[in-house]
């Protein structure tokens, strides 16, 4: 029988710095509910809109994979290993903290805004050298397909991390039903509503809602014309 | 009121002074660094810690030594992973750890 939870996009707490609104599905920073931690190695789903020319200062890192995915916008970015690039939406980047870093990011833009979904993931190795990996995915997108953009297997052509967890994106511009099978059956799936409306077995979801889901092998996913959906497969003891 | 007392383990020198900071920065804690396996063992045994956050850099078996050694001393005391590097998840396993 399988398990699973919901979080709806009212139910994210939220914080608001100014220049600096996110939306946390899980306990981050200053915001603390023993209800709302993680789901299986997923520790922090943040939803952040950065105002133009503002950002992030440098500030550290260590055992944590870090997934950046632009929505909207551009970031630009710098960190310790020298690394200096601009991420843009239809890319993702990937930092793997292990024994320390620091980075900055910033909205590369001065007059709009960017959005962009910050994942941590815990790492199934801790202590490892830390590393930087960015991708254009869009280029290679089917519409109305879900598209591997992240895999923990170099091979497999995806950015990649020390975690075995696969994300996978999709835009849909028709009603679709898609099976998702779990690679591993000890993973969750987690299923973050991006834009538009979509039911995952008999849960009908919302924009940012998002709704995890374990102890089973394959999940249906109906999406409504006009959705985008980002899917986290994630172990659920790592 | 008195302050909870964090030993925090990490031998990356700035993540540890970001992380004594951010401790520092809560009126209701006080951090205490150490960068190596013997640093923390000596001030495990000067002062009274409630807790041990375990960052990164000590090798595994240092982890274990250090580990074995803190359980001899005080099997009370809880010891725990510290994940992120900033202040991300550093309170949540804080508050987690003393069971708030």
């Amino acid at each position: 029988m399988s398990k699973s939870v919901l979080h709806t996009a009212e139910s994210r707490d939220k914080s608001d710095h100014g220049w600096l609104k996110s939306y946390h599905t899980f306990s981050f920073g200053g915001n603390y509910n023993p209800e709302r931690i993680q789901f299986g190695a997923l520790r922090v789903l943040n939803d952040d809109w950065v105002n133009g020319g503002m950002g992030f200062g440098e500030h550290p890192h260590d055992n944590m994979e870090i997934i950046s995915i632009p929505l909207s916008g551009a970031l630009q970015h710098e960190d310790s290993m020298n690394n200096i690039a601009v991420i843009e939406s239809g890319e993702i980047q990937v930092m793997s903290a292990g024994t320390g870093i620091y980075h900055k990011e910033f909205n590369k833009n001065e007059n709009e805004p960017a959005a962009f979904l910050q994942i941590w993931l815990f790492p199934n190795q801790r202590n490892v050298e830390p590393r930087y990996q960015q991708q254009r995915y869009s280029d290679r997108s089917i519409p109305n397909e879900f598209q591997q953009i992240l895999s923990p297997d170099p091979s497999e052509g995806s950015v990649w991390i020390y975690q075995n967890a696969w994300f996978n994106i999709a835009d849909f511009d028709m009603e679709k039903s898609t099976d998702y099978k779990l690679k591993n059956k000890d993973n969750g799936l987690y299923v973050f509503m991006l834009k538009g409306s979509a039911s995952v077995g008999t849960q009908a979801l919302n924009e940012r809602d998002g709704y995890g889901i374990w102890d089973t092998d394959e999940v249906t996913i109906r999406t409504a014309k006009g959705s985008k959906i980002l899917l986290m497969e994630v172990p659920m003891n790592y | 009121m008195e302050k909870t007392e964090i030993l925090i383990v990490c031998t990356h020198d700035e993540i540890l002074k970001t992380i004594v900071r951010l401790i520092d920065s809560n009126s209701t804690m006080h951090g205490t660094g150490a960068n190596s396996l013997e640093q923390a063992l000596t001030l495990f045994k000067s002062t009274a810690f409630q807790l041990v956050l375990l960052g990164a850099g000590l090798e595994p078996q240092e982890e274990e030594e250090l580990i074995l050694n803190l359980n001899r001393s005080n099997r009370k005391v809880p010891i725990v992973y510290h994940y992120g590097g900033g202040s991300g998840l550093l309170f949540t396993e804080i508050y987690q750890a003393l069971g708030k």
